[in-house]
């Protein structure tokens, strides 16, 4: 299972990458492994909304189960990968790299803050 | 007679195997004071007795067996060919349970597919669920799956006042939990000659939903072409309910624009039986597949490769997402739809748009004769209509209807008390089953009840 | 095994059914509205016949053999309730003919009703709702509305234990509640503490199964219940499980103010392949007049020459009509044949033998799969279908070898809270010599996850098809049949 040094995580599972004004968007390795095969991946948020931490960015089916996806953070949504909704898959095969869901521009600074860095994370993970 | 298969000796084997001295010493986690309480139930009858017994009721009813049947408003007498009941009765079909487990339910599986199938060629769209309860249902799923399109966002269900008024009814019910929800565009001072043109004025960004009925519920068929344009020019759904006999006929809604058709799939082979078991018809257009409520029949392959059916797309349905799934259906009318699929495939396309063309011409003369008779007149004589016409009568229906009884005919729906306007006017229906002769009956005794 | 569709069957210009022709002078069809083609199979009757007789035998059904699913009540379904429904006198009678002419048809639902108020121990009854979902739906209603009446706008929330079947939260969400889970002890029974915290003046009222999905009876259940009332909350009993109650306890009694049943379970009407079912819905006292429109009633009583004449009550806080017209009238007339024939001490002997038979083969099985909750069931248990020395062996491998032994499998995966759950409801009409073959099988395919476990991996081995590609079908979405090479709109390939 895979914990990228750089990037930050949410309790609920969802990762954050910055770069510089832009931050991308996506579920762990961890959260991929709990679903399984994903069979589906709707993406609610459009291009130019404004979005709230905590607010729903979509939905990941797999077979068996359904899971929502929220914002870490709060922002403006500047793109959204358009690929996983042709092939949800990718997010079981690279979670980090081509299946990332959404690029927003943070509003709030101090929310990236409250995140847990990878060793925190990876902690979290083992004792669920 | 219980079924049960236990005799005294094997009762006290099993007791002993579990260590239990009296049958009675399974219950005491209930509380005392409730238990074993008597039941005012009548005693048990053997086959004989209780199969007598249900003939004397069931004798105390009139039949449309007995006469002719010139009503419909949503249920309709149609032949069922005698290949439909014969394979219904295969008890690997209907003693099934749901086919969670699809190695050994190929049977119900493929079944469905091909209902499906059959349901989309029909209606001209892209998807088919396995079906809802009923007519009325599906349409309430219809208007819960436009609230869910716009997640809530828009807050206006359109309905047509010439939807059946059941299904309005059940629509309104459903949606009681859904408060902030307006749902309007029949109300009672619409007119049924112009409601087209006011749902249409009422179309408007907030609108979620269309629902429109094709035909009618006074059997009319109208161009909706335009209607259905302004509302996708605002982003709205358009849900059409249809009857699936005329659609034997009729270019169906998936080549006008529909974005999901609903209806009651009743006339496909299932026997009027006082109202049900029936069968919701649920169909959309490919975008909204995820969106559909109920269960969905997919191919795939099992692990040698070979063609299979199962169930798929169940993490919408509320076994997986439980309280965020967006309806909490999860029967559907598996040997309904089974049995309208024997009856479509059996009929085919010649048998089944012969049937509708029967149905349209024993309808039109009909029309044309009650129209002729003294004191009737058929109210939209100039609108194109299916098998069911709207005629005025010259006294109250509910007063012809029971003298008609007495020659063993059954009259049309009194449509008074759902369309306070339209007093002494009769819905009538005409399926196939009708002979020339029994029209011409019907109307000489139209014309001697109402003229003594 | 595969039987082509009906569409690849069919061969242009065959006919299965000849109408009789046209016998009223022509009227012109209205062009503009003639669809241009129907696109529809054409075959013959032996066709049809063949075709459907095939598939019907890659199916099991009761009537195959044990249909052993907690909670779904397989039991065996009478063949005269069949004869029943296809009398006349019922199958063509039209919903809205004059009363005066179907009195046998509102007879016959009058003493359902009154026969139901008995078994339920309840006020009233409703036999509109066409399910146990849309029994739950009514139930959902009803509690909204009642509070609403009341002018008491702060109840929101509905509490469901954690065991329960997706259908309770799912209803509470459409009824327009929050839904709280509540957790359940180690005795399965509803944590009282946590109940506790969430009787106060939110509360809606409480989902409660009971027997519950575990087959467990609730312990404390009439503490549970007067914990809700005084908090001013209703109890909602969802009544799947009431094959364990039949003449031992009736739960309008206890104080259930709202129950569904399930004819389809409880009352031996076949379950169809997934349908029809039928979900009367039966309350107390002060919810009558919440209940759909319309209920059959006696609007005049008999005399000395007359039976009484049946009608239509509309109570007069209705939450309005369920579904068009009265409810699954055919599935109504299988359960009162079924309740005719079984009589009030039918009843009771059913739930014995019922709750015996599931003792029973909890007791042969006990020692090779793990009970999760130590105590006597009723009508049914849950096992766990995994082994600390065998990890890779799930509950989904020992089901799917079950079919191989020629049975269906019991549920799995359900309750969420039992890990790796098989949940076993044998029923009443299953004799001692059927459990003993059944427990055999499980006991061999314990021994075979040691010795032989790819064998459980790879199973089913005889059946029809095998193992089916879940994941290609959900990714790959083919929902229909394609008809003239046509690109099948909606798959996503």
């Amino acid at each position: 299972m895979r914990f990228p040094k750089e990037l930050k995580f949410e309790k609920s599972d969802e990762w954050v990458k910055l770069d510089g004004e832009l931050a991308t968007l996506g579920i762990s390795d961890f959260a991929q492994n709990q679903l399984s095969d994903v069979v589906y991946m709707e993406i609610t948020a459009e291009s130019g909304d404004t979005v709230s931490k905590g607010d729903t960015l979509g939905t990941v089916e797999s077979v068996k189960s359904a899971a929502e996806v929220v914002f870490p953070l709060s922002g403006e949504v500047v793109e959204v990968n358009e690929a996983l909704a042709d092939q949800p898959e990718i997010l079981n095969s690279d979670p980090y790299g081509e299946g990332w869901m959404i690029k927003i521009k943070p509003s709030d600074p101090s929310e990236l803050e409250a995140l847990m860095d990878s060793n925190a994370y990876e902690k979290y993970c083992q004792e669920r | 007679m219980t079924f049960t298969p236990h005799t005294d000796s094997e009762v006290e084997e099993m007791l002993k195997a579990i260590d239990v001295k009296r049958i009675e010493d399974l219950f005491q986690e209930i509380p005392e004071s409730f238990r074993f309480p008597d039941l005012a139930i009548p005693s048990k009858l053997t086959e004989i007795e209780i199969l007598s017994e249900l003939q004397e009721i069931a004798s105390a009813n009139a039949t449309t067996g007995d006469m002719p049947c010139f009503l419909g408003a949503g249920a309709y007498d149609h032949y069922i060919p005698a290949v439909v009941d014969m394979l219904l009765r295969r008890s690997e079909f209907y003693t099934a349970y749901t086919p969670y487990q699809p190695e050994i339910s190929q049977g119900t599986l493929q079944a469905v597919f091909e209902y499906q199938s059959l349901i989309c060629s029909l209606t001209g769209m892209d998807v088919s669920n396995a079906s809802h309860y009923d007519g009325a249902t599906a349409a309430a799923e219809a208007v819960i799956l436009a609230y869910h399109f716009f997640r809530g966002k828009r807050k206006k269900v359109l309905l047509s006042r010439a939807v059946n008024p059941q299904y309005r009814q059940v629509i309104r019910t459903y949606m009681h939990g859904y408060e902030d929800l307006q749902i309007t565009g029949d109300n009672q001072a619409t007119s049924l000659e112009s409601d087209l043109e006011t749902i249409k004025r009422q179309i408007d960004p907030d609108t979620a939903l269309v629902l429109l009925q094709y035909p009618d519920f006074f059997g009319r068929i109208y161009d909706y072409a335009s209607l259905i344009d302004a509302a996708h020019k605002v982003g709205a759904l358009v849900a059409v309910a249809i009857n699936p006999t005329a659609l034997g006929m009729l270019t169906p809604p998936g080549e006008f624009g529909a974005d999901i058709v609903v209806g009651e799939g009743q006339p496909l082979g299932l026997p009027l039986s006082y109202g049900g078991p029936y069968l919701g018809l649920f169909a959309t257009k490919s975008r909204l597949v995820r969106k559909i409520a109920g269960r969905l029949v997919g191919k795939t392959r099992d692990i040698d490769e070979q063609p299979a059916y199962v169930l798929t797309l169940t993490a919408r349905e509320q076994h997986i997402r439980r309280d965020k799934s967006t309806s909490n259906i999860c029967t559907n009318q598996g040997l309904m739809a089974l049995a309208s699929t024997i009856y479509m495939s059996l009929l085919g396309k010649q048998g089944f748009k012969h049937l509708a063309n029967l149905c349209y011409q024993k309808a039109h003369y009909a029309a044309q004769q009650i129209d002729k008779l003294d004191g009737f007149e058929v109210v939209y004589k100039n609108t194109p209509f299916f098998h069911e016409f709207l005629v005025r009568c010259p006294k109250p229906v509910s007063m012809i209807n029971l003298a008609l009884q007495d020659y063993m005919i059954l009259g049309g729906f009194d449509v008074f008390e759902d369309y306070p306007e339209l007093e002494n006017h009769m819905l009538i229906a005409v399926t196939e089953k009708i002979t020339k002769n029994e029209i011409d009956a019907f109307c000489e005794t139209l014309e001697k009840v109402t003229h003594d | 095994m595969t039987e082509p569709t009906v569409y690849e069957l069919s061969s242009s210009g065959r006919k299965g059914f000849q109408f009789p022709e046209i016998d009223v002078p022509l009227s012109p069809l209205p062009d503009k509205f003639i669809r241009k083609d129907l696109l529809f199979p054409e075959l013959s009757e032996q066709d049809v016949v063949r075709h459907f007789t095939h598939l019907s035998q890659m199916n099991y059904g009761i009537d195959t053999g044990l249909y052993p699913l907690g909670s779904c009540t397989m039991k065996y379904n009478p063949k005269i309730n069949e004869k029943a429904v296809r009398l006349q006198g019922f199958a063509l009678t039209h919903p809205l003919q004059p009363l005066i002419s179907t009195q046998g048809n509102l007879y016959l639902m009058y003493t359902l009703q009154e026969w139901l108020k008995e078994i339920g121990g309840f006020a009233a009854v409703t036999l509109q709702p066409a399910a146990g979902a849309q029994g739950e739906l009514v139930g959902g209603l009803i509690i909204h509305k009642y509070h609403k009446y009341r002018r008491d706008f702060k109840r929101t929330k509905i509490l469901i234990p954690d065991s329960a079947h997706g259908t309770n939260p799912a209803t509470s969400s459409m009824s327009g509640f929050d839904v709280i889970s509540l957790p359940s002890d180690e005795r399965g029974n509803v944590d009282l503490n946590s109940l506790k915290v969430f009787c106060n003046d939110e509360l809606a009222g409480l989902m409660l199964t009971n027997p519950n999905t575990l087959g467990l009876f609730d312990e404390n259940v009439l503490q549970v219940i007067q914990m809700v009332h005084k908090a001013g909350g209703l109890v909602y009993g969802d009544g799947a499980n009431l094959n364990a109650l039949l003449g031992i306890m009736r739960p309008g009694e206890l104080g259930f103010d709202i129950m569904h049943f399930n004819l389809h379970k409880t009352f031996a009407t076949p379950h169809g392949g997934g349908g029809p079912g039928s979900g009367p819905v039966g309350v107390c006292d002060k919810l009558i007049d919440f209940l759909p429109d319309p209920l059959i009633t006696i609007v005049e009583e008999s005399d000395d020459e007359n039976p009484p004449l049946f009608g239509f009550y509309h109570p007069k806080k209705s939450i309005g009509r369920i579904k068009s017209f009265y409810g699954h009238f055919g599935v109504l007339v299988r359960a009162f044949t079924y309740i005719s024939m079984l009589g009030a001490e039918g009843l009771h002997h059913v739930a014995e033998m019922a709750v015996l038979n599931a003792n029973y083969l909890l007791t042969k099985l006990k020692n090779t799969y793990t009970l999760p909750y130590d105590r006597k069931c009723m009508h049914e248990f849950v096992l766990e279908g995994i082994w600390k020395d065998v990890p890779d062996v799930h509950a989904l491998d020992i089901a799917k070898r079950l079919m191989d032994y020629g049975f269906h499998p019991p549920t799995n995966y359900f309750p969420l809270i039992v890990h790796e759950a098989l949940k076993i409801e044998p029923t009443e009409t299953e004799s001692i010599q059927t459990l003993d073959a059944f427990a055999a099988a499980l006991i061999k395919i314990a021994e075979e996850a040691r010795k032989d476990p790819q064998i459980l991996h790879t199973a089913p081995h005889h059946t029809p098809v095998r193992r089916c590609d879940e994941i290609k079908a959900a990714r790959d979405l083919v929902l229909r049949c394609q008809v003239h090479n046509e690109k099948i709109p909606g798959s996503q390939r």
